[in-house]
Order: C-alpha cells, then structure tokens, then sequence
C-alpha cells in the first residue's frame, strides 16, 4: 500500500514538474493582479499597506482557483483515476497524497514569492511575518476544501466557472481571519486567536475533507 | 428506531405523504401568514424610537430566521440521503433550495428596505447582512451545480455534498463577519426568557414565523412532488396517476 501511494505521490510530482508552464500560469497571474492594485488605487505607501494583506490574500485566492482544476481534470479524462479507485488502497488516503502533491507544487512557489509581494505592497517586517504564518496555515486549507468542489464539478464540461462560484463563498471566513491576523499585526497586537482559528479550521478540514472528496470522485464517476 | 422512516424511501410513499400534509400545511400557512401580517401590520403598537418602519420585521425576521433553518434541512436531507441511499432525500433537498434562496433574497430585500430609512443606506458591509449575502452565493451555488448535471441523481449527490460543505461553514461564516464588523442591532426575539421586545408585539412576530415555516413547507412538499412524478415518469403508478387526473385524455 505504501508502494502505491508513494507511486501516486512520484507520479503526481513528475506530472507537475514536467507541465511548468501550468503552475507557474497561476503565479504569474497572482503577480499582475497585485501590480494591478497599486496602479488603480495609487502608489501611495500608506493605502498600500492598508490595503496589502486583504489584496495579497484575494489574488491567492483567485489564482489557486485557476490551477484548481489540474488536481483532478486530467487523471479522470485518461482514465487513471478509475484506476486509482480501483487499486484497492484507501481512496482518501490517495486523494490525501494527491491534496499534499497539489499543495507542494502551487502553494510553496506562492509561499516562496510571497517576500516579493510584501514588498511591493510596502508591507513591514511584523505583518509579513504574519502574512507568511497565515499563508502557511490558510493554503493547505484552500487545497483541502477546494479538492472537495473539483471532485464535484471534474465531470462537467465547463466546470472551471462553476468551481469558483462554489469555493468563493467557502473561503470567506479564512479570507477574513488572515486579513485580520496581519492588520494585528500591524498594530503590534497580538494575532495568535486567529491563527489559532485558521489552524482549528485546518484541523476540521484535515479531518474530514479527504473523506468528502473521495465521496465526491465517486459520485462523478458515476 | 428509525424503522417508520423506511417506506418513505420509496417515491411512491413519499408521493402520498406529501399529498396527504399538502393541504394542513396550506391551511396553517393562510391563517397564520392573514392574522400575523394583519395584526402585525395594523394593529400592533409603533415602536417609540422606529416609529411604523419597525413593522417590517414581520417579514423581515421570519424570513431570515427561516433562510438559514431551510439550509440547515437541505443538509440534513442530504445527510439522509447519503447515509441511506435514498434518492427521495436528495429530491426533497433540491426541492427547498430555491425556496431557500427565494427567503434568503426576501430578507435581504427588506433588510435594505429598511436600513434606508433607518441607517440612512440601502446596504452597509454589517456583519448578518454579510452572512445572508454569503448564505444566498451559497444556495445560488448548490442551485448551479445541480443545474450542470445532466443526470439528475448524480445531481443530487453532488449538490448534497456542496450543501454539506455549506453548512459545516454557515455559522463559521456567522461569527467570522460577527467579528469582522457589527452594525445590526441584536437579537430580539431569541432571547426567550426576556425577550427584548414588547408581547404586543411579539405574538403577531411568532404568528408570521410559523405562517412562514408553514408556507416553506407547504410549496416544498409541491415542489417535490413534482419533482417526484418527472423523474419517475415512466413508473406504472405514476403512469396511472397521469390517466386519473386526466381522466383519460391525452393519456401518457
């Protein structure tokens, strides 16, 4: 079983290694939103400060969206996610392996880019900190939830549009409660509650979405 | 324990009930939506501070409180539905949510109503306002996913996953945007031991929010069966059904 699972894990890996041009797509878009925001609001330091966190948050948001759909799109067209199914090893197990792949592969680049958008959003030391703290804890929590609506909509034609009027809506609170971590800590007050909160809502998520996402694959593949 | 629930799994059964708790459910619906409104509207007292404007919380309230019940059912029914196999649970799920959605958008509607004379503003980023907005993307999108399959039982499945999904994150949402920014006043009628509200005017208020409860269930046992009879159009009772209503014109 470990044989497979670390077979799907190399596999997932090598796909993704080899298609860069589809993961570095959704961080490139992620950059130029954030540019766009200086130019339609103005370059002044301060409003760029107020405004960083929440615009930093939201192109993460929006890009993920945009690469959401390779975690699944392409195994269910060939066929190799039946196989998966079929390989006997606890599916939520395997969609696990494959969330931590997807996570790996779109969120650490972002993660790594992350003191280049600080810097252009005249960020301080303290609130990048907490943006990196929030990003750390909040995006495993947007492959998580996010992996339950693409097993849901993979089937469809034209789900891409469809994914993200699911998902918005379900990533609010995580959207507020980061803002809220880093405007603390911008104040210098302490923003320990709401990482605690995003870190309770992964945990709920952990626990829980594997088993609804294997729900939803079975459920499109009818 | 829940062994009298089984036969409703069964459309046919299912059918029947509705027919049968359709009309009590009307009944309810009319008086209680008459004497409510007009009681509320007409005759209970003003509110020394809002003046008449207050009196819109008797639609207001009530379809509030019920947008989100209404979800919580359609999670509950989707619950059934995958705990049981039960096609039915995932037809009387899709069958409430764009009655969901409908209450969702009355609350909204009136809301704004009134904060324009009260807040001086049709919308304010207010915490419940927000909730509510974010509970109608959520029906909107459960409504949506049904709506792109075209196998409607895969359908159900799938849209009862998302309701779940919604439902675990309605009262996260709640206190998330509680916090975020609070400008509604608070909770009048849930606090039941002392209510903060005169009893005058409390009794037309309990009136509409059954009336309301009536009304969402009354044209969801409608909707269902409706529901049931398209998809099991070629069954022979539905068939037979057909030909007694028409009584044998233009018979299926």
């Amino acid at each position: 079983m470990n044989a497979l699972l670390n077979g799907v894990f190399k596999r997932d890996l090598a796909l993704a290694y080899r298609q860069k041009s589809e993961l570095v797509q959704p961080l490139m878009f992620l950059l130029m939103v954030v540019t766009l925001f200086p130019l339609g609001i103005g370059p002044g330091p301060e409003t760029l400060q107020r405004i960083g966190p929440g615009v930093i948050w939201i192109a993460a948001i929006l890009s993920s969206l945009l690469g959401m759909e390779r975690l699944f799109r392409e195994d269910f067209l060939d066929g190799s996610l039946e196989q998966m199914m079929l390989s006997g090893i606890p599916l939520f197990l395997a969609v696990g392996v494959k969330v931590l792949c997807h996570w790996l592969v779109s969120f650490v680049p972002l993660l790594l880019m992350s003191p280049l958008l600080a810097m252009f959003l005249n960020l301080t030391f303290d609130m990048y900190v907490a943006l990196v703290a929030t990003l750390l804890l909040g995006t495993p929590l947007l492959s998580l939830v996010g992996a339950i609506a693409v097993g849901l909509t993979v089937g469809l034609q034209r789900g891409g549009l469809l994914l993200a009027l699911l998902l918005i809506p379900v990533f609010i609170p995580l959207l507020i409660f980061a803002t809220s971590a880093v405007d603390s800590a911008a104040l210098q007050l302490p923003y320990r509650a709401q990482l605690a909160i995003i870190g309770a809502m992964l945990m709920l998520a952990l626990a829980t979405a594997p088993f609804a996402i294997g729900y939803s694959l079975k459920v499109s593949q009818n | 324990m829940w062994k009298w629930l089984h036969p409703y799994a069964k459309t046919e059964n299912a059918y029947q009930l509705c027919k049968t708790l359709q009309p009590y459910f009307w009944g309810v619906a009319v008086v209680a939506l008459v004497v409510g409104t007009i009681w509320g509207l007409a005759f209970a007292p003003q509110d020394y501070q809002q003046g008449d404007s207050f009196r819109i919380i008797y639609i207001h309230v009530p379809s509030a409180i019920l947008s989100m019940s209404t979800y919580v059912a359609m999670a509950v029914a989707a619950l059934v539905g995958m705990v049981w196999q039960w096609r039915t649970a995932f037809m009387a799920m899709i069958a409430m949510a764009p009655i969901g959605a409908v209450m969702t958008f009355i609350a909204l509607f009136t809301g704004a109503a009134w904060g324009k004379p009260m807040w001086g503003a049709w919308w304010v980023w207010d915490a419940r306002l927000t909730s509510e907005l974010i509970l109608l993307f959520l029906y909107l999108g459960v409504i949506a996913l049904y709506s792109a399959f075209e196998d409607k039982q895969q359908a159900g499945k799938a849209a009862g996953v998302m309701a779940l999904v919604g439902v675990v994150n309605v009262p996260i949402i709640h206190y998330s945007v509680e916090w975020w920014n609070t400008l509604h006043q608070g909770a009048t009628i849930s606090k039941f031991d002392k209510p903060s509200i005169a009893p005058e005017m409390l009794w037309p208020l309990l009136l509409n929010l059954l009336g309301f409860a009536a009304f969402i269930a009354a044209v969801t046992v409608m909707r269902l069966r409706n529901e049931i009879v398209r998809r099991e159009i070629q069954r022979p009772w539905v068939v037979e059904l057909a030909q007694q209503e028409l009584g044998g014109r233009n018979a299926v």
